[in-house]
């Protein structure tokens, strides 16, 4: 392709790699590595849970393990894996590095703000990990009352504080992205030009500013009531349950949106840049995105149909639950439309994108049969819904993660990977994921329960099945790790533009400077502006 | 652009006597019984006097148009917030069939 | 343009284009922090609405038992000082330094006089449930609290404590955005005085006048859903 290309001599690391450089940065590329760092920790201790959880249900009678040490590990599998990887996940690493390249700016509105919402995430993470790890929580990750306020003996009180402080690290950089994205975009950049990736973590970061602080009120008086005994929750001084579960839902249900958003404006870009071909719809998915955003917050109760709430209200939520489908259809119809016609190539970050697009309609439908009332009295708590949220979750938004990852790890380190094990490691995470996850499905329809460490004996295979998968999705997450870090050292320099990708980000160099443009970029062109001719790779 | 537009004292002091009359306003509303609107009344007070803090005093009535769609917004969802775990108390009595 | 909105201006930071720019994205994002406050304070204010729809009854007990002439004092004192940081920002506007640290200085003091106040009323309540018993006319929810001093029994008792947390988690988070507050404003009035600020560039005042602000919309809610339940 572009034998020519050289590594850039001036680049945003070329400065300094001692630890002040790093730990005083406020440069947002250089933040985005931390998270990389921070959070790929994070992935591999919530893995290491789950692989814990698939041991325990080789076995129907559950000698592996405790029942109380069960609970304590698929309490911190959820907890890790969601506030500690997923919510921070793309926007943390992706949205900081790429948003101001893909905007045309110096760096985000706030960059001080940003390096704190980092060391936020960090001593959340801490002092969460801490929680975990010496003594364990096993409220599950969503600390039900009147459970983990009166009944539970373990550290609810220090995790509650730990998820307190790193939702402020959400917060503060959702509340970053939206003054960067109104004011910093560089001239002729309207509204309609930015890259999807923007808008999606622009619906994003709505969503981060106006959920998080309901958990974090929550979860603080979860630690309140546990301390002081002030009876909130509290059924025996006429305190509701119940309004736990309103309050906690209110934040968690758009949560969701959180992780899968982004993941989704992913998805828009890598799509057209390996169809060579405009994305279809362009404004329906942008709208799209802000409407999930809107409409994600009217839902929270389809988590609650059987916990004993109003229902005539579990009407209203299931209703509006199908109504939030919508514009995730609408997305999937515009991708599927933008490949029609194109010129497709098999690159790894594709091969994400064809992942996403089977693997999140699948979980996508399966939230249907969930939202429905009927017959989510016979799927709610069973292993139904742990298969739709893993499909989502994993198939839908960490294909996404993965799919960012490989697409730009050219322009954030400036090298290649190798595209042979890239596409290997792939096809091993698409068919760990589905032998993991489909026979979930049947078990949850079959009737086991999720949040038990035996199960009947019939259903074995099915959980061995599971777990043999649970082990190949293993090692498909492993060899990214070995080949990306052997591109940092091995790998051929990518050049600015080795994708002959449309967008601000793949006009300067890989790595790009600190100051990101040598020059102001001025935006003439429509978004996605790819012309009818085989991929070209611009030289630097 | 509110860099440009000073707000003259005298608007700020009249709106601090407003706030005064209206604060005086609310306790003595709490010696009529308005039924089921006692607390119409109360928020629509308070929602006055909020309103007047938010126009005048933090400059929303000089500021740019987004800054009104981030505080409609945030009101917007707390209503909601608020609204719908209603729709489940105030549905909690109903009779699920003609029964009872 | 105007000289100080080149690049040369010492608070222009290095991202921003001009001052004009930085202004606007620093007044945003302070209105931005203010929209996740009205959420935070809106669980708690959710609550509220959920547990007063439950029991009527024991809220308007416990509202009887605040002094609502005290809070009614203590509203006058913060709006008071709601006016006085109005006046400090106005003077910021037009660059006279010594009213801008006078009024800043003024809000501090009305603040410290609410939050005294505050302290009284809190320490009635708090401390009948210190030392050994009796704990006649303890008011903090939990098992010393003393719901016969509301002339309340049985199951409205319980109530009457949810009314209670209510009341201190409410107050007590307004009164921690008050604690945080006034050192700010101290220090944003120190840098006042040292000349930091002028009509091109006086954000920080700005922006810590919407935050003393929002802190006061939340008592103008504060005081009539907790002090003035039922006729009186």
């Amino acid at each position: 392709m572009s034998a020519e290309a050289t590594y850039p001599k001036d680049h945003f690391l070329s400065g300094g790699w001692d630890l002040k450089s790093w730990l005083l940065t406020k440069d947002h590329k250089r933040i985005g590595i931390l998270y990389l760092l921070s959070i790929s920790a994070m992935f591999v201790l919530g893995g290491l849970y789950a692989g814990l959880i698939r041991w325990n249900l080789l076995v129907p009678d559950g000698t592996h393990m405790s029942a109380d040490t069960y609970n304590k590990t698929f309490t911190a599998h959820g907890v890790i894996m969601v506030f500690f990887f997923l919510i921070p996940s793309i926007p943390a690493v992706l949205g900081n590095f790429l948003i101001p390249l893909m905007i045309g700016a110096k760096d985000l509105a706030f960059p001080k703000l940003n390096l704190l919402s980092w060391y936020l995430y960090m001593l959340g993470g801490g002092i969460t990990l801490y929680a975990l790890l010496v003594g364990g929580l096993e409220t599950g990750w969503t600390f039900y009352t009147p459970y983990s306020t009166v009944f539970a003996q373990s550290n609810v009180e220090i995790a509650a504080v730990g998820i307190f402080v790193a939702g402020f690290s959400s917060i503060l950089t959702g509340l970053n992205f939206i003054v960067t994205i109104h004011k910093m975009r560089a001239p002729g950049m309207t509204w309609f030009r930015m890259p999807l990736f923007v808008w999606a973590h622009y619906a994003t970061a709505i969503i981060q500013v106006l959920g998080t602080p309901v958990i974090a009120i929550t979860i603080l008086l979860v630690a309140l009531e546990r301390i002081f005994h002030f009876g909130f929750f509290d059924p025996a001084r006429g305190g509701d349950p119940i309004l736990f579960q309103h309050l906690f839902w209110f934040y968690s249900h758009p949560a969701v949106y959180i992780m899968i958003l982004p993941s989704m404006g992913v998805i828009s870009e890598l799509i057209t840049c390996f169809s060579r071909k405009r994305v279809f719809g362009y404004s329906f998915i942008a709208m799209s995105s802000l409407a999930i955003a809107a409409i994600g917050f009217l839902v929270w109760a389809h988590h609650m149909f059987v916990s004993g709430m109003a229902v005539y209200s579990a009407m209203v939520f299931s209703a509006l639950t199908y109504l939030v489908a919508i514009p995730s259809a609408i997305k999937t119809f515009n991708w599927v439309a933008t490949l029609y016609k194109g010129s497709i190539s098999w690159d790894t970050p594709m091969i994400y994108v064809f992942c996403f697009l089977g693997l999140f309609l699948i979980g996508g439908l399966t939230g249907l049969f969930l939202g429905n009332l009927g017959t989510d009295v016979h799927l709610t708590d069973t292993y139904f819904v742990v298969a739709h949220f893993h499909y989502i979750m994993v198939g839908g938004a960490i294909m996404g993660y993965l799919g960012a990852i490989h697409f730009w790890w050219p322009k954030i380190t400036g090298r290649k990977y190798s595209e042979a094990w890239g596409r290997l490691s792939a096809v091993l995470i698409f068919v760990g994921f589905n032998l993991t996850f489909f026979p979930q499905f049947v078990l949850g329809y079959l009737g086991m329960p999720r949040r038990y460490h035996v199960y009947p004996d019939e259903f074995q295979v099915l959980n061995v099945l599971s777990t043999a998968g649970a082990t190949v999705l293993g090692f498909g997450y492993l060899f990214p790790s070995f080949y990306l870090v052997y591109s940092l050292f091995r790998g051929e320099p990518a050049g600015a533009n080795p994708w002959g990708a449309k967008g601000l980000e793949w006009t300067t160099t890989s790595p790009p400077p600190t100051e990101n443009f040598h020059e102001v970029p001025v935006v003439t062109e429509e978004p996605y502006d790819y012309a009818r001719a085989p991929k070209e790779a611009a030289v630097v | 652009m509110s860099e440009h537009h000073v707000v003259p004292l005298k608007v700020y002091l009249g709106v601090f006597l407003a706030l005064c009359v209206l604060t005086v306003v609310t306790v003595a509303v709490t010696g009529y019984d308005f039924g089921p609107f006692n607390l119409i009344v109360a928020l629509g007070v308070a929602i006055t006097k909020a309103t007047l803090v938010v126009l005048y005093f933090m400059h929303a009535r000089y500021s740019p148009k987004l800054t009104g769609v981030v505080i409609a917004s945030s009101i917007a969802f707390f209503v909601i917030l608020v609204f719908l775990t209603l729709t489940d108390y105030v549905s909690r009595p109903w009779p699920l069939t003609a029964a009872g | 343009m105007s000289e100080t909105t080149t690049a040369h201006h010492p608070a222009l930071q290095h991202q921003f284009t001009d001052l004009r720019q930085q202004k606007e994205a620093v007044t945003l994002g302070m209105w931005v922090f203010i929209a996740q406050e009205v959420l935070f304070f809106g669980g708690l204010f959710a609550a509220y609405a959920v547990y007063r729809s439950m029991y009527p009854a024991a809220f308007s007990a416990g509202s009887h038992h605040l002094s609502w002439k005290i809070g009614f004092a203590n509203t006058l004192v913060l709006i008071g000082s709601s006016l006085t940081m109005a006046m400090a920002v106005h003077f910021a506007a037009i660059g006279m330094k010594r009213r801008v640290v006078g009024f800043l200085l003024a809000t501090v003091l009305l603040g410290s006089v609410f939050l005294g106040v505050k302290y009284f009323e809190y320490g009635d309540k708090i401390r009948p449930c210190l030392g050994d018993g009796p704990y006649t006319g303890c008011l903090v929810p939990g098992e010393r609290f003393d719901a016969a001093a509301l002339h309340l029994e049985g199951a409205e008792g319980g109530h009457a404590q949810i009314y209670f947390s209510l009341y201190f988690g409410m107050t007590g988070l307004h009164a921690l955005h008050m604690i945080i507050g006034i050192p700010i404003i101290l220090g944003i009035a120190f840098l006042a005085g040292r000349g930091a600020y002028s009509p091109e560039y006086h954000s920080p005042v700005e922006l810590v006048g919407l935050y003393w602000h929002f802190v006061d919309i939340i008592w103008i809610f504060l005081f009539p859903l907790l002090y003035l339940i039922g006729a009186h």
